[in-house]
């Protein structure tokens, strides 16, 4: 294939991006991106993950070590299938603090510290560059392969010329897209969009060479498992810490490598577009995957030996004359490669900017005056800091000869920017994380990382002297780079990782138990740790001194003069001002340090507006006294509730009381008209009996008659009276009780025999246990007999079975002795259970001939006085009495 | 301001999505075991690669995908309900 042809399709292809990107930075202009904006385009912008290493370099990995490459996926997978962990809380943030890079999110997190923010960036830069040389290096191999007479793909032409110019293009087309302007949200529609043009692309790529391979050179499926089976590919290592070491690295990286937090986190637009990519991404990876195995053995069986397994993708169509074929693979590679390094270099040289030069420039000009306008400043350090970024990858792809392994490189970048999880994690998770605690992991990883497996990738003699691989560092033997401690049982990448994660994890944890965080820093920790209890927690900033006019120049230099009189003007309308100047109160300053760090970062944004403010930021005592306050006021509504719980149980007590006496007033009413009857019947007849009597004239038998009347009607009249006295004696506690050791049993007999006369028609069956009632107390007996015959005489009468029976049970419970009496009548309704015990309580009219609703009254009072109780027992299948009394009652009760 | 305590039991509706975000929490812990347990195979006398390892992988890796793809449209509209008490 002539050389010239394949640079004039790389051309009309990078044009075509070209048209992509800047018809979507068009429609984004005038805010009509519609399905631009959907979770697809969002997904397919992910798979920046695949880069030229994963297109080309998965089929060499696999031809070397079998399915091991499957690891690099499966981190990357179980990331996303389990986002409600964390990439939810990681977008959330993200969006709602309008974080720009991963180092202004470690930044802000803690205290808006710049300082982290560099650590970060540097990391960052170091860790890509080795990277982004490998994608210079991929592609300039793949046009060495298509360059080349023989498909080898081991004679580059030219590779160095190549290289250059493939990096001035990528410079080139990230400037034009990548800072055309400065948003106040850092986002790039066009560049995601043709990103997501390159993911389709080098997808169909790929499975357009897989499905060659299976269904072309062999013979479908079943024919490729089986030369699976018969190749000697090696299987893959039954290396536990290094298979399990692999599947977490990949899933830290792409967490944590800058350009996957660019897409995932500052590209953005809808929280809910993540749901659809946790499983669209996983599908798109195994798409990726899917046929690498088959490409790989096939070309082990098809190609000469000693071909490049890195470059089967191109080389094997190539080899079955397949140019098309062979094209579009190239179009693939190259696609992964240019995307990668795009938006690399844009994540890079975002944290470049904010967090390296806009501060020194800030630095160097404090007091800038309205005119220059910062915007400038910080489009033109992006673009320096783009081209500067991908010509140290250039640069690395020089020094290094383009010679290593692809897989290795890679890895060691993944390792790299792995060292920003403890930091991440923990500021996610751990309200305690501080800035000391952050800055020592990050230290600590970083120098473990590149002593332990960055300097040495260049090879012994090259960073790090034979002695120091032999020797260990300072001839220690404890410290060579590849057995830290004398741990050489594993193989360098799973050490470096090992030790790198758990040396930075120690001193992140240890910094952060010793230290104690300033307020902003616990302000930050608190809101991002929270970030889903919603509230913005308290002002960050106490009302200050600052001139609003001094606030709107600064706003203008950097989010523009029009951007900037919006926003003021607004925030005045809001605080129903006229013009554009707002007063400066801690609300409008929150407002505006969040609009002016999602274009600067927020430690930049933060270190300006405080430039303006002066002191007037929160201390740690502003804090505690929020916190008392609302500590206090918390307080207050805590015992408000408690009153208010106090007082319902109160009113509900009350209003018990209220509907009792209303009934009680009731059947004293009924009682007294009652009464009178009562009292009026026997004088009636006594009267009208005496008369008949004084009239003389009467047969002896009439006249003893009469006379038994008018002596059972006064009996009666005394009777009724006696109750009434006993009741008044008995509740006035002046009552003598003839306290006397008394067998139980004997009681209820005597009770037994005496209320037979009650109703003596009525035969009743009495069940009694014997045994359980031969218990002496110490009581007045009379009293208690007094009790039990009226719970009797009460049973004879009201009882309305058939077949009446009445039950007497004696219980013995921790010095008390129950004693039950349970008939088998209908019982007494619930409403009326309540009432039964009160004085002149009568249920039914149906057999008043007893007394005047007395009875009960009296029974309770004797309890009481016996320092006992009566009661009802509900639910034992007919009227049920229980009474309590104490075994040995003691004089001073009574 | 009261506080308001957030209920002990849940109607059917918010249990039911409360159990769909623990399953969506569950999911990478029950991949990973899926893709460690290889690790526990007796190791072969051949060191060449089986097709039946291959056939393996994605197939655990499909029915992740496959769960992932059936709790996501579940907790997309959680998300979009106020923020419940987490547990």
């Amino acid at each position: 294939m002539p050389f010239n042809l394949l640079v004039a399709a790389c051309l009309l292809y990078v044009i075509f991006l070209f048209t992509v990107a800047f018809l979507v930075e068009r429609r984004a202009l005038i805010g009509r991106l519609g399905w631009l904006r959907s979770p697809l385009v969002y997904t397919l912008s992910l798979s920046i993950y695949c880069t030229a290493w994963t297109f080309y370099g998965a089929v060499g990995y696999a031809a070397r070590s079998g399915l091991e490459f499957l690891t690099i996926y499966f981190g990357p997978t179980l990331v996303f299938v389990g986002w409600w962990w964390l990439l939810r809380k990681l977008v959330r943030i993200g969006r709602q603090y309008r974080v720009t890079s991963i180092a202004d999110l470690i930044s802000s997190r803690f205290g808006k510290s710049n300082t982290l923010g560099v650590i970060v960036t540097l990391i960052a830069v170091v860790a890509a560059t080795p990277y982004i040389a490998l994608q210079l290096q991929s592609v300039v191999l793949s046009f060495g392969v298509f360059a080349s007479a023989a498909p080898d793909g081991q004679a580059p032409l030219d590779a160095g010329s190549t290289a250059i110019w493939v990096a001035v293009g990528l410079a080139l087309f990230t400037i034009l897209f990548g800072t055309r302007n400065l948003d106040a949200k850092e986002q790039h529609h066009g560049i995601v969009t043709a990103i997501a043009v390159e993911a389709v692309v080098k997808l169909v790529a790929l499975l357009a060479v897989g499905a060659f391979v299976v269904w072309g050179i062999a013979g479908g499926v079943s024919d490729i498992i089986a030369r699976i089976d018969a190749a000697h590919l090696n299987a893959w290592q039954v290396q536990p810490g290094r298979w399990t070491g692999l599947i977490f690295l990949s899933a830290v990286a792409v967490i944590t490598l800058p350009r996957m937090f660019q897409v995932m986190v500052v590209e953005n637009d809808d929280e809910g577009h993540l749901a659809r990519a946790s499983w669209a991404f996983p599908l798109y990876l195994m798409l990726m995957s899917l046929f690498i195995v088959p490409i790989a053995v096939v070309g082990l069986e098809r190609m000469p030996a000693g071909s490049n397994p890195d470059m089967f993708v191109l080389t094997l169509p190539l080899a079955e004359g397949q140019g098309s074929l062979a094209m579009l693979a190239f179009l693939g590679g190259f696609s992964s490669a240019t995307s990668m390094v795009i938006v690399e270099s844009i994540a890079l040289a975002t944290m470049i900017s904010n967090h390296i030069v806009i501060p020194l420039w800030l630095r160097w000009h404090p007091t800038a005056g309205a005119g220059d306008d910062l915007r400038v400043v910080v489009l033109r350090a992006r673009r320096i800091a783009i081209a500067a970024v991908l010509a140290l990858g250039y640069g690395y792809y020089h020094v290094s000869g383009g010679s290593a392994a692809l897989a290795a490189i890679g890895l060691i970048a993944f390792l790299g920017v792995a060292q920003v999880l403890p930091a991440l994690i923990g500021g996610l998770f751990w309200r305690g994380a501080t800035r000391v605690g952050a800055m020592c992991g990050l230290v600590t990883g970083f120098a473990v990382w590149a002593f332990a497996s960055f300097l040495p990738s260049f090879g012994p003699g090259a960073a790090l002297s034979e002695a120091v691989f032999q020797q260990g560092l300072f001839g220690l033997s404890w410290l060579r780079p590849h057995a830290l401690f004398g741990t050489e049982a594993m193989d360098p990448l799973t050490h470096a990782l090992f030790w790198s994660m758990t040396l930075n994890t120690a001193a992140f944890c240890l910094g952060s138990l010793l230290t104690f965080p300033g307020p902003v820093e616990r302000l930050q920790g608190a809101a991002f740790v929270n970030v889903f209890d919603g509230g913005a927690g308290p002002q960050r900033w106490a009302r200050g001194q600052a001139e609003p006019e001094a606030l709107l120049t600064m706003a203008q230099r950097i989010l523009g003069e029009e951007a900037a009189l919006t926003l003021f003007q607004s925030a005045a309308r809001d605080q129903g001002k006229e013009g554009f100047l707002p007063d400066p109160t801690p609300a409008f300053l929150d407002t505006l340090e969040a609009r002016l760090s999602g274009s600067v970062g927020a430690a930049t944004a933060h270190a300006m507006i405080s430039q303006l403010v002066g002191r007037a930021m929160v201390t740690v005592e502003d804090l505690m006294a929020v916190a008392s306050e609302s500590a206090q006021i918390m307080e207050y509504s805590a015992q408000l509730e408690a009153r208010e719980a106090e007082l319902t149980r109160t009113a509900g007590a009350l209003r018990e009381a209220n509907e009792k006496l209303t009934q009680l007033s009731i059947q004293k009413d009924a009682f007294l008209s009652q009464i009178s009857h009562e009292l009026r019947t026997p004088m009636t007849s006594i009267r009208a009996f005496s008369e008949i009597l004084t009239e003389g004239d009467l047969p002896p038998d009439m006249v003893a008659k009469y006379g038994k009347i008018i002596h059972d009607e006064a009996k009666r009249l005394t009777r009724l009276l006696d109750d009434l006295l006993d009741l008044s004696v008995l509740e006035n506690g002046t009552v003598q009780l003839n306290l006397e050791m008394a067998n139980l049993q004997q009681m209820i007999d005597t009770a037994l025999t005496a209320a037979r006369q009650t109703r003596p028609e009525r035969s009743f069956v009495i069940h009694r246990d014997l045994p359980s009632e031969q218990i002496y107390l110490k009581t007045d007996a009379d009293r208690l007999t007094q009790v039990f015959i009226n719970l009797i005489s009460n049973a004879r009468k009201y009882c309305d079975a058939e077949n009446p029976e009445l039950r007497i049970a004696v219980r013995q419970r921790a010095g008390r002795v129950m004693i039950d009496f349970i008939d088998n009548g209908s019982g007494i309704p619930k409403e009326s259970q309540a009432l039964i015990f009160e004085k002149f309580a009568r249920l039914t009219d149906a057999n008043r001939a007893g007394g005047a609703g007395l009875g009960l009254a009296i029974c309770r009072e004797v309890m009481t006085n016996l320092g006992g109780s009566i009661a009802y027992l509900p639910g034992q299948g007919g009227a049920a009495f229980r009474v309590t009394v104490p075994l040995r009652l003691e004089k001073a009760a009574a | 301001m009261a506080r308001v305590k957030p209920p002990l039991f849940l109607a059917r509706a918010p249990y039911r999505r409360r159990r769909l975000r623990d399953a969506a929490r569950l999911l990478p812990v029950v991949g990973l075991f899926l893709l460690l347990v290889p690790l526990l195979w007796t190791p072969k006398a051949e060191v060449s690669l089986s097709s039946a390892d291959v056939i393996y992988f994605f197939a655990v890796w499909l029915i992740l995908i496959g769960l992932a793809a059936a709790f996501a449209p579940g907790l997309r509209a959680d998300e979009q309900q106020p923020e419940e008490e987490e547990d």
